[in-house]
């Protein structure tokens, strides 16, 4: 066939013989991956949660090989308590999370600057700007500012991959944990990573002084100034570091670019249609060093800022002072404040023109995401929508997972969805309040991660309400990992918070049974007390899974 | 200089991700640095799906192809392919398949379609379905359209075919089979097409 020939003249080919691939193509967070056992952990950390969750996945496997410890957890905050106590030992253990996981884990986490590491504690944050899969776009840069914890902000796949392998050395040298902060282009994007030296595992050895790690008000208040104190070396550090950088421009230019981690790109995508050479500092490494930006801003009358998620280092700079300094950025509206950024934003506010766009008259339908043909999630549903017609003062709250979907047409089935096992404290909320009947419903494994303490409170106020557990055995939505406890653990946890067994029910969410699994939630709703139902049906996607699984052992091979 | 900016499309289960690899594989062999950008979570259930692919022989700044600057669109459903036309250059191409996937209760009258897709400067449609039902597989669509899209990058179609071929021989030999033949019939689907336009 003629090769690229409808209309326009044809693309040039490469030659057939061509060089042997030499690197992996990594996906970022991959390379994170790689870069963590690269770099000698004894054990690694997570919940699953998107866009973080092929680091453990991809870490998984290659860990048990190599005999380092590697488990998904309860929740962020089980996570981040055990890789502080490898830390503890000397040894160096890697933690993981999306940006709302953080939140899970801001109790050890805000607290754990303040104690002596001692085994390099890295800790990777996976932002979502424009929330392709989460609640909120927070900034993670904040948080490791906030924490006095140093934040290393990777700008492509490569990047990502060093600045895992140097976290774990900062970390011993300045004796904090330091955050890899990375968000969800980066983690989903493949790109070559070359790897560099593995380093070898630190052996555990009981910590010489506890002094520091006891935060009694007494200690903590010394160990609050001894990290004071060390942050002076900390910004040396990031002054000195080569992922912070400043590009001087042409001789005349007055006009300045201030990237920070895969803003770069945008600004390397644009560069050339720019006329001017314009100065470029790159920060990679926080705390920012003071001294690059006044460097920049003696030579120029203008900067554009550009990074993703919150305006953090547009906010430091700008301050509150009247400046003659024109700052340009996400405050000043040259880009917006909500959302990724995108190439062509950047080049908008680099006052380029934009690129001429295609277009039909044709309105196009969105397609939103969908549950999966046979998903329990549906029956579930379609049993509450009948348990519950006729009731017009009814409300139900929702939560994390597949079934957040059901909050959507043709289910309309859920009320809220604000985090992780919230649907349980804000029934009891809207039921204190007087409204009921009042429903939660909740996955198992969201159960498990923060839903059996509000289930304990619910018992100790004897509350009117009830939660419905979607147990499908899986953490569906981030792609079916297992969850911590098995099927069978879910009602014992839910026994021993001491929900009165007469109104505590496990029952086949088979198809078959809607009809009896609605009769049960019209049942229990009218009982003026506590009630939970456990709905049992595997998610139909990790039931898929496990047949092709057992087909491969029983079949050899043949597909 | 050389730079292929590939914007891939379809709809969660159509094996987007699966082609986006493939097309990625072939592009290292030819000695071109890749960048693969995809969206995984949420996106993947039912709904619209994409990844961006760009290829160069220097280096590649950003995971997002710019508006206004794809080289091509490759797409597995046509509905799909026209969602993502503001990204297309206006010397790129779109190659589409026809068979529409009509999950949703809104889906537009198919003439509309193919009428919007016949309008533009440069579109190759094949019809992807039946002729991955010929080769075999109803699944193997998405090795059709990259074998439609062959034609149309920066190196020899065969470097594709080989990936494709090697992929799906460490599952079994038929399978290789089917889907080699999948990916030849929708070369000479492009090529017709291209020939008849």
């Amino acid at each position: 066939m003629s090769d690229g020939a409808v209309g326009g003249r044809p693309a040039p080919v490469l030659p057939l013989e061509t060089p042997a691939p030499r690197s992996p193509l990594l996906l970022g967070d991959e390379a994170v991956a790689l870069a963590a056992l690269h770099a000698g952990i004894s054990a690694a950390y997570a919940y699953p949660g998107t866009p973080s969750t092929e680091i453990f996945e991809y870490l998984e496997p290659r860990a048990r090989a190599l005999g380092v410890a590697a488990y998904w957890c309860t929740n962020e905050k089980t996570a981040y308590e055990q890789a502080l106590g490898v830390s503890m030992v000397g040894s160096r253990a890697l933690v993981s999370m999306k940006h709302v996981g953080l939140n899970v884990a801001m109790d050890p986490y805000g607290n754990s600057a303040l104690v002596g590491i001692r085994g390099g504690l890295g800790v990777v944050v996976a932002d979502d700007p424009g929330m392709h899969s989460s609640q909120n776009e927070q900034d993670s840069r904040i948080l490791a500012d906030f924490a006095g914890i140093p934040c290393l902000e990777p700008g492509n796949q490569q990047e990502a991959y060093d600045m895992t392998r140097e976290a774990f050395s900062w970390s011993e040298r300045h004796r904090v944990p330091v955050m890899v902060r990375m968000v969800t282009r980066l983690c989903h994007g493949k790109a070559e990573v070359v790897e560099s030296e593995p380093e070898c595992r630190m052996p555990p050895s009981k910590p010489a002084d506890p002094w520091e790690w006891t935060l009694l008000p007494g200690n903590a208040r010394r160990l609050r100034k001894l990290l004071l104190e060390s942050q002076a070396e900390v910004r040396r550090h990031t002054l000195e570091s080569p992922w912070n950088r400043l590009e001087p421009g042409g001789a005349s230019v007055r006009k300045g670019v201030i990237t920070t981690g895969i803003a770069r790109n945008y600004w390397l995508e644009n560069r050339d249609d720019v006329p001017e050479r314009r100065h470029h500092l790159h920060i990679g490494a926080y705390p920012a060093p003071r001294e690059l930006v006044v460097r920049l801003v003696e030579e120029v009358d203008e900067i554009l800022i550009l990074e993703e998620g919150e305006p953090f280092l547009e906010r430091r700079i700008r301050g509150l002072l009247p400046t003659a300094l024109e700052i340009r950025g996400k405050e000043s509206g040259d880009l917006s404040m909500t959302g990724e950024l995108t190439p062509e934003e950047v080049r908008r506010a680099l006052g380029l023109p934009a690129r001429r766009e295609l277009t039909t008259g044709l309105v196009l339908p969105g397609r939103p995401p969908q549950l999966c043909n046979g998903c329990p999630h549906r029956d579930a549903f379609h049993a509450m929508g009948m348990a519950l017609e006729g009731r017009e003062r009814s409300v139900v709250a929702g939560d994390i997972g597949c079934y957040t979907l059901g909050a959507l047409a043709p289910f309309q089935a859920l009320e809220s969805c604000v985090c992780m096992g919230a649907s349980i404290g804000m029934a009891k909320g809207a039921s204190d309040a007087g409204l009921r009947p009042a429903l939660a419903v909740i996955g198992d494994s969201t159960f498990l991660h923060s839903g059996i303490t509000p289930l304990l409170d619910a018992v100790a106020h004897d509350t009117d309400m009830t939660v419905l557990i979607l147990d499908n055995g899986t953490v569906g939505m981030t792609g079916q990992q297992p969850t911590v406890a098995p099927h069978s653990a879910i009602e014992a946890v839910v026994r021993g918070t001491g929900v009165a067994a007469e109104h505590l029910h496990v029952v086949d969410l088979h198809p078959k049974r809607v009809g009896d699994v609605a009769e049960l939630i019209r049942r229990e709703v009218a009982h003026p007390g506590l009630s939970v139902i456990i709905a049992v049906r595997e998610c139909v996607e990790s039931a898929r899974k496990h047949k092709a699984v057992e087909k491969r052992r029983e079949g050899g091979g043949a597909s | 200089m050389i730079k292929a900016d590939i914007v891939l499309a379809g709809v969660g289960g159509q094996g987007v991700l699966t082609a986006a690899g493939l097309l990625a594989e072939a592009a290292r062999r030819a000695g071109l640095t890749v960048k693969q950008g995809e969206i995984h979570g949420m996106s993947q259930r039912g709904g619209a799906v994409t990844a961006n692919l760009r290829m160069a022989d220097g280096p590649v700044a950003s995971d997002l192809i710019p508006r206004g600057a794809a080289t091509m669109i490759l797409s597995l459903e046509p509905v799909e392919a026209l969602r993502w036309l503001p990204w297309l250059a206006d010397s790129g191409v779109v190659v589409t398949s026809s068979s529409p996937v009509e999950n949703i209760p809104d889906y537009p009258p198919m003439a509309d379609v193919l009428e919007a897709l016949s309008r533009l400067p440069r579109s190759v449609v094949v019809e992807a379905d039946p002729l991955a039902k010929q080769a075999g597989s109803g699944h193997a669509n998405n090795v059709v359209m990259l074998g439609a899209a062959s034609g149309f990058l920066p190196f020899p179609a065969s470097l594709l075919r080989d990936v494709v071929g090697e992929l799906f021989r460490g599952r079994s030999a038929r399978l290789e089979e089917l889907n080699l033949k999948a990916f030849d019939s929708g070369r000479a689907a492009a090529a017709a097409a291209a020939a008849a336009g």
